[in-house]
């Protein structure tokens, strides 16, 4: 489906959806709350099939957080951009490893390094930090004087 | 021959293997010559079946990502080549393609050209380390050292023209740092000649042993569907049949214009896997012969500005690694440096899947199940 297309159906499934302009794909912002029944629908629609989760990232805008989800799908070839923003001091958010397993990894790192709550994850655990670390090395207003990564 | 599948989802949760009575713990890693690099292992064994394996990372997780945030435009390309070592030419290439994509430059026909050759070049050289170090995995030691000897004629075309071998950070935004060496195309013809007697070998060797195929074929499956959702790339999923090629599905460059085959194997297998990776290399091969006589002269550097200033947005790079899909998410606010950057590395998502095919097989078969995941640990740490 082309972006239009897109567009057209995800305002049917979704009316609260807002659209991004300017953008190589479409993006949709979301709200935490239908966040996860939304992906849901991404999977189980047959004309949409957003079946491949290839990027999951956390951006921290010092006011909020923004998880951006990059899915494509493998039979439609077509690709959309879903974001949702999070508050700083709560950042929660459902999993959905449930739908894409890979996401299960992938949300590991994004709470390891940005602290964001995923509900109902399986196993979310530091994954690359220690089990003992404190803090969330990649928020803006980290600072670690010993282990400087800042330059 | 699939494994049954029990993903997808209506909300019910993804289980994991609980503990018993008489369950055998061990850990595998991170100093350990199988895991090819620090990656950390915890295994539960019920005598020799694996019930479940937990990769541990993070031995050698540097903060990439949070280092670039402070690096400029033309900086942060160096970095890069510290993820993933072994193509690094394709991720600085990837770096460089995202930050022209924001800017908008677009680079001369000759640079092109050399970027293609080199990411070939850097392919090959991969995959003959991954050749080697899998027939290794698997018990045979000889075909490491003519890996080895086929590598390093790669490696010296790549230190003449370079002056690295390894991290060699020759692809800059704009096009590559410098012009090729006036020897290139006659080292790389060379190699070519020499590679392709070589490779037959390789064949008879390792292929075609019944010893290998029997350590190898039915080990490790991993079906389509699970591929997909396990988020797998490159030769991992080509190996089930999945079609994720991005120099033919979203083609860069020049790879449009090219005559090569997108290598997919349907068996899922590790043998699949081992098929894929070999054949890729005599596409590669092929890639490299159409381009060598036809590097168009000319520039091999668009002109840019001292001080490359991405403008407001967001940006996203695709390119095809040795290793699968390596992505380039640049989040920019209009200053010199970007202001968050993601790299949606290829082991890291491949690695996700090592639980779900491993479960029900054999210990020692992880070991060559492993080896066809190609996991090179600084890029999944990153």
């Amino acid at each position: 489906m082309t972006n239009e297309d897109l567009k057209i159906t995800i305002a049917e499934i979704l009316p609260a959806a807002a659209f991004e302009e300017g953008a190589e794909w479409l993006t949709v912002s979301v709200e935490p709350n239908v966040f996860k029944l939304f992906s849901q629908q991404l999977r189980s629609i047959n004309s949409l099939n957003f079946d491949f989760l290839f990027c999951l990232s956390c951006v921290d805008w010092k006011t909020h957080f923004t998880m951006v989800y990059h899915f494509t799908s493998i039979t439609h070839r077509h690709t959309i951009v879903v974001k949702s923003k999070l508050d700083r001091n709560n950042p929660e958010i459902e999993t959905v490893s449930d739908i894409w397993r890979t996401a299960e990894f992938h949300e590991r790192e994004a709470y390891d390094l940005f602290g964001v709550i995923f509900k109902n994850h399986p196993d979310l655990r530091r994954l690359f930090m220690t089990d003992d670390w404190v803090g969330w090395p990649l928020r803006k207003d980290y600072e670690d004087a010993i282990n400087m990564i800042k330059l | 021959m699939y494994r049954q599948t029990e993903i997808i989802s209506d909300g019910s949760q993804v289980t994991s293997l609980g503990e018993a009575e008489g369950d055998l713990i061990i850990n595998v890693g991170p100093q350990h010559p199988s895991t090819h690099g620090v990656l950390h292992l915890i295994i539960t064994l019920n005598g020799e079946t694996i019930k479940n394996v937990e990769p541990h990372l993070g031995y050698i997780h540097r903060s990439i990502e949070k280092m670039c945030e402070s690096l400029s435009y033309r900086q942060f390309i160096y970095v890069t080549s510290r993820m993933d070592y072994l193509s690094s030419h394709i991720n600085n290439h990837g770096c460089a393609m995202c930050v022209e994509k924001g800017m908008q430059i677009e680079i001369p026909p000759r640079a092109k050209v050399i970027r293609v050759l080199m990411d070939e070049l850097t392919r090959l050289a991969s995959h003959q380390l991954w050749w080697g170090a899998m027939a290794m995995d698997v018990g045979a030691l000889t075909p490491f050292f003519h890996a080895f000897r086929e590598r390093e004629a790669i490696n010296d075309i790549m230190e003449e023209t370079c002056g690295a071998r390894l991290t060699m950070n020759y692809m800059v935004p704009g096009g590559v740092m410098y012009d090729l060496h006036p020897n290139f195309q006659h080292r790389v013809k060379e190699f070519i000649t020499l590679f392709k007697s070589k490779i037959d070998e390789y064949d008879e060797m390792v292929t075609n042993n019944i010893i290998f195929q029997n350590r190898m074929k039915g080990i490790g499956v991993l079906s389509k569907e699970d591929a997909i959702s396990y988020g797998c790339t490159g030769p991992t999923a080509r190996g089930s049949g999945v079609s994720c090629d991005i120099r033919k599905l979203y083609p860069y460059e020049v790879y449009s214009e090219l005559q090569f085959d997108e290598i997919i194997e349907t068996g899922g297998d590790c043998f699949a896997r081992y098929l894929v990776r070999f054949r890729e290399m005599r596409q590669s091969l092929s890639i490299i012969e159409q381009l060598i006589d036809n590097i168009p002269e000319g520039d091999f550097q668009a002109k840019t500005k001292a001080v490359l200033k991405l403008p407001k947005g967001e940006f996203y790079s695709r390119i095809e690694t040795a290793r699968g899909e390596f992505g380039v998410y640049i989040i920019s606010e209009g200053g010199t440096t970007p202001y968050r950057i993601k790299f949606r590395s290829p082991g890291f998502s491949n690695l996700s899947a090592l639980n779900h095919m491993a479960k029900g097989y054999k210990i020692g078969d992880l070991v060559a199940i492993m080896g066809t995941l190609d996991l090179v640990i600084p890029d999944i740490d990153r």
